[in-house]
């Protein structure tokens, strides 16, 4: 309902102002693409055994970090990049790349007032509520600028109730435990190319823990940005929800337009206790590069929750509309009995664009269930693929899945592609699965013509109509942010 | 010429066994099976026997059962010698023209001399010297030497199998039936090479039966090239009965011209490891192909259908629908690859794939996969794996009928809906039976199909 009314007001903003609005369509090619000028702190190009020190050093890490981090370096050097992927990747050269910027270090902040106006004025351009006095919405945010996390708000509050939520450097430096116990035990270094690479290099991150009992009051909320020109970001996420918690996260990103690519490798652990639940939503808006498919983002993320306990639930919801290259299974490791996990993603691909993209869902404990929602649009001359995995071991029982993955082309140029994996060793398994492809008919869209929409706001509401399932999951003002990231980015698809 | 050969480093020694045998291999044999042959055995130095690191074999490690002790026939002699066994394969009531292989080599027929004008059948050895223009035109053409390491293996070995041409407007009243027999007092190691064309504007149902006479230990590897010419409609049914010490890798190499349809069925009845490689490309625009296939699994046995649609032009349509019943330790695997290529608009492939697992230890391992590059297509692909539904059972219960027998109602009915696609109405009610008793257990249990003959006699009525 709400995109039709979405749609009825814009259809009275056109009317009234139509020339203002053609401005704003044809503007809005990616919002973000500014640049910030903000004295950063980098390290020289290329990757290093020296280069790995040198960044635990900065962070004053204490020796046991950097031991980490060495392990991981030397693990990488004996791999080699995935090719499995349905994804043309060029070469990625590693020196070339900063490994570490960010912005001029300062002392400590207490207030606001101490960040810097033109960092402020950045994420005011973002829409990313650093100000806690304007916010409405209540949702505490860290914010990552170029791999480091500048201002976490509403820490205090937080405080109160036990939750902790900071960068993952400060709680590398104050729970050390729970770092040294939970940090790399979900996504070990070994786990795959880009996982290692993250684990020797990553500059910053989140980190929550929520204590047992606790239902987190707020949003929390994590926004990335690179800025700084050649380097790539590698941050690190740890959320560690205790028995009987419930924590709704959000991640966000964007990053400025340039023309040469820039590496993203991030990792996303989770953890659940009993009885816990965590709610893990990203609007992943990277420079998807321009028209003719120059620049944009590499994106190659390990994401992947635990559900330790009995009982616990992790649902993943995820927006891909942006970055050049996506490469992201956000996946659930199903231990305790009775757990839950979810999957929902939209994943929109244009031009250029290319998304690998899926999940995985590991059954190991009794009566587990899990759903995916899988719904990809691709158009242009973009490569859109779903790529999952749903297994049930042996001790598994009763072990329920649904798969959908849907697929809409626009374009006779773009591809779309299902990779599903089922392995099942259980008899009391129920898997299902089922995927289609098409287009969008042309009884639809005359349809919408015949009622005086225009053949791309046709498009629009479709496709809105089609991602719904997904959108819906998403926390509100998420939602309607989604909303308008699809509409930019099926810009000039049609027609 | 037979030969043994003992094999523990797979290429290597396949390599060797090639080098040191090949001029047996290319005598008598038509110039263009030689020159693919050296190509094909180049292309599998480098490929191999795929073990599950290639990830169209991820299911299915080969490698293992190529190593051993084997006999392998260089010569029709010796695939025939100490056979002694008179077959009796004939479905009552089916009434079929009837051509025996045995080892991979070209027996006898039955009734060949009553088919229409025109139609050859035969050994592919022979009927390809006769027919030399015929053979170069289709010969190799389909079979992806280049990239696929049983099929490079199959190429550069194979000296013999069944050659089937029907010639342009001719419908074959009764199926071709080509009986594959397994027989012989060692462990075998067999290649067989079958053609089958089917020129314009005509019909053919073709049955492949592979069977296993004696309880030794079976590797066999074929290739079956399948040409669908413009206006054509071909039938393929695949009966696969063999014993539990059976390893089958067989391809099926499909093409359709215009306006084709093609049928595929994989009977999967009782097989000790197989694997099927199904592939059809669609050379033209308007092709219809049909691929079915019903594995029914027990014990340790292990069947892996990988099949590929390449929907190269416009205007076709596939439809796919595998069904699969796991019992015991018993592991199944289904691939379903669909290629919609850039421009091929208006296609519409539909696909599914079921399972029902029906004991703890047994596995199914399912991988249906959609790859288009066009927009204007319906594409769906559906893939379940699950138990017996508790309230049919209790349907079925409240009505008095006992759980076994409501059991077997049940995947009887699960079977059906691939067992009525055949369109060969006595083998299809050959098929039922033997699938209602296969679920009753009255054979499935026995190690090896050789019991249910008696004397070497074997009949799979």
């Amino acid at each position: 309902m709400r995109c039709l009314i979405d749609k009825r007001l814009l259809l009275h903003i056109m009317a009234e102002n139509q020339n203002k609005l053609l401005e704003e369509v044809t503007g809005s090619e990616y919002k973000y693409g500014f640049f910030s000028d903000i004295e950063t702190e980098t390290i020289p190009k290329g990757l290093s055994e020296e280069v790995v020190r040198i960044i635990s050093a900065k962070k004053n890490e204490p020796e046991w970090m950097l031991d980490f981090r060495l392990k991981a370096y030397n693990h990488w050097l004996t791999m080699k990049k995935p090719e499995w992927a349905h994804l043309n990747i060029p070469e990625i050269d590693f020196q070339e790349i900063i490994f570490y910027a960010a912005p001029k270090s300062k002392p400590q902040l207490d207030s606001l007032d101490d960040v810097d106006p033109e960092l402020r004025a950045t994420f005011e351009k973002l829409g990313i509520p650093l100000d806690e006095q304007k916010i409405l919405s209540g949702v505490a945010v860290d914010a990552v600028i170029d791999s480091v996390s500048v201002k976490t708000t509403y820490k205090e509050t937080l405080a109160e109730k036990g939750i902790i939520f900071c960068s993952i450097s400060e709680a590398v430096a104050e729970y050390p435990d729970l770092i040294k116990k939970y940090l790399g035990s979900v996504v070990p270094h070994g786990d795959n190319y880009f996982a290692a690479l993250n684990a020797a290099v990553f500059s910053d991150g989140s980190f929550v823990y929520i204590p047992k009992g606790v239902r987190c009051p707020m949003e929390l909320s994590t926004y990335f940005r690179i800025n700084a020109m050649n380097t790539g970001q590698f941050e690190r996420t740890l959320i560690i929800a205790d028995d009987d918690s419930y924590v709704s996260y959000l991640e966000g990103c964007t990053a400025p337009m340039r023309d040469e690519n820039q590496l993203h490798a991030a990792i996303v652990e989770i953890i659940t206790m009993e009885r816990a639940e965590v709610k893990y939503s990203t609007v992943q808006n990277w420079y998807p590069g321009n028209k003719e498919g120059k620049g944009g983002i590499y994106n190659f993320v390990t994401k992947r929750a635990i559900c330790k306990g009995d009982y616990s639930k992790v649902s993943w919801t995820q927006v891909e509309t942006g970055s050049a290259v996506t490469w992201k299974y956000p996946s659930c490791i199903l231990q305790g009995d009775h757990s839950v996990g979810e999957f929902y993603s939209v994943a929109v691909t244009n031009n250029y664009q290319q998304a690998d993209t899926g999940t995985k869902m590991i059954h190991l404990g009794k009566n587990t269930r899990s759903l995916i929602v899988s719904k990809g649009v691709s158009a242009g001359r973009s490569q859109n693929s779903y790529r999952g995995l749903v297994k049930v071991a042996k001790k598994a029982e009763n072990a329920r899945n649904f798969s959908q993955c849907d697929s809409l082309l626009l374009g006779d140029q773009c591809g779309a592609h299902t990779f599903p994996y089922i392995e099942v060793i259980n008899n009391t398994a129920k898997i299902e699965h089922e995927a289609t492809t098409s287009k969008i008919g042309e009884d639809q869209i005359f349809y919408c013509n015949q009622r005086g929409l225009s053949t791309e706001d046709a498009v629009a509401l479709i496709v809105n109509g089609y991602v719904k399932e997904v959108i819906n999951q998403l926390p509100m003002e998420f939602a309607v942010e989604a909303q308008k990231l699809l509409q930019i980015s099926l810009e000039g698809s049609v027609g | 010429m037979n030969i043994t050969c003992r094999v523990v480093n797979l290429q290597e020694e396949y390599t060797a066994l090639f080098d040191e045998h090949l001029s047996t291999l290319q005598a008598g044999a038509p110039d263009k099976m030689n020159a693919l042959r050296l190509e094909a055995m180049e292309s599998f130095k480098k490929l191999g026997i795929p073990s599950n690191k290639v990830e169209d074999y991820k299911y299915s490690n080969l490698q293992p059962f190529f190593k051993g002790d084997f006999n392998l026939a260089l010569s029709n002699d010796a695939a025939q010698a100490g056979v002694t066994a008179t077959f009796n394969c004939e479905v009552p009531a089916l009434n079929t023209y009837n051509i025996f292989m045995v080892n991979g080599w070209y027996s006898h027929q039955n009734d060949i001399s009553l088919l229409p004008k025109g139609v050859i059948v035969g050994s592919l050895l022979e009927k390809a010297k006769e027919n030399p223009a015929l053979f170069e035109k289709y010969y190799g053409t389909r079979t992806p030497i280049g990239s696929d390491g049983l099929a490079a293996m199959n190429t550069a070995f194979a000296q013999d199998g069944a050659f089937v041409y029907i010639p342009k407007g001719v419908v074959v009243d009764k199926p071709i039936q080509i009986v594959n027999i397994m027989t012989g007092d060692s462990d075998r190691l067999v290649f067989q090479r079958n053609l089958i064309i089917a020129d314009e504007n005509s019909q053919l149902k073709v049955m492949l039966c592979e069977h296993t006479l004696s309880t030794q230990k079976y590797v066999i590897n074929t290739v079956t090239e399948l040409f669908a010419n413009e206006h054509s409609i071909l039938d393929m049914y695949n009966i696969q009965n063999q014993h539990n010490f059976t390893t089958q890798v067989a391809g099926y190499y499909a093409s359709q011209k215009k306006h084709t349809v093609l049928q595929t069925n994989h009977l999967t009845l009782h097989a000790g490891f197989a694997r099927n490689n199904i592939k059809i490309k669609m050379d033209d625009e308007f092709c219809e192909s049909h691929m079915n296939g019903l594995y029914l699994l027990d014990k340790n046995q292990h069947v892996d259908n990988f099949t590929f649609v390449d929907h190269a032009y416009p205007n076709c349509v596939s439809h796919e629908l595998f069904k699969g019943v796991m019992d015991d330790s018993s592991v199944g695997c289904f691939t379903g690859k669909v290629l919609v290529r850039k421009d091929a608009q208006k296609t519409n492939a539909y696909q599914s794939n079921n399972n029902l697992i029906l004991c703890e230890s047994a596995k199914m391992n399912t991988k249906p996969q959609l790859e288009i590059y066009a927009d204007d297509v319906k594409c769906s692909h559906g893939a379940t794996i699950g138990q017996l539904d508790d309230d049919a059972m209790f349907y079925l219960r409240a009505r008095g009928i006992n759980p076994s027998e409501a059991r077997i109602l049940l995947m009887y009915a699960f079977a059906y809906e691939v067992l009525e696609k055949i369109k060969v109405e006595a083998l299809k009610e050959q098929i039922k039976g033997l699938t209602e008793r296969r679920f009753r257990g009255d054979f499935d249990k026995c190690d090896s199909c050789v019991a249910c003959g008696a004397d070497g006699q074997m009949s799979c009525g």
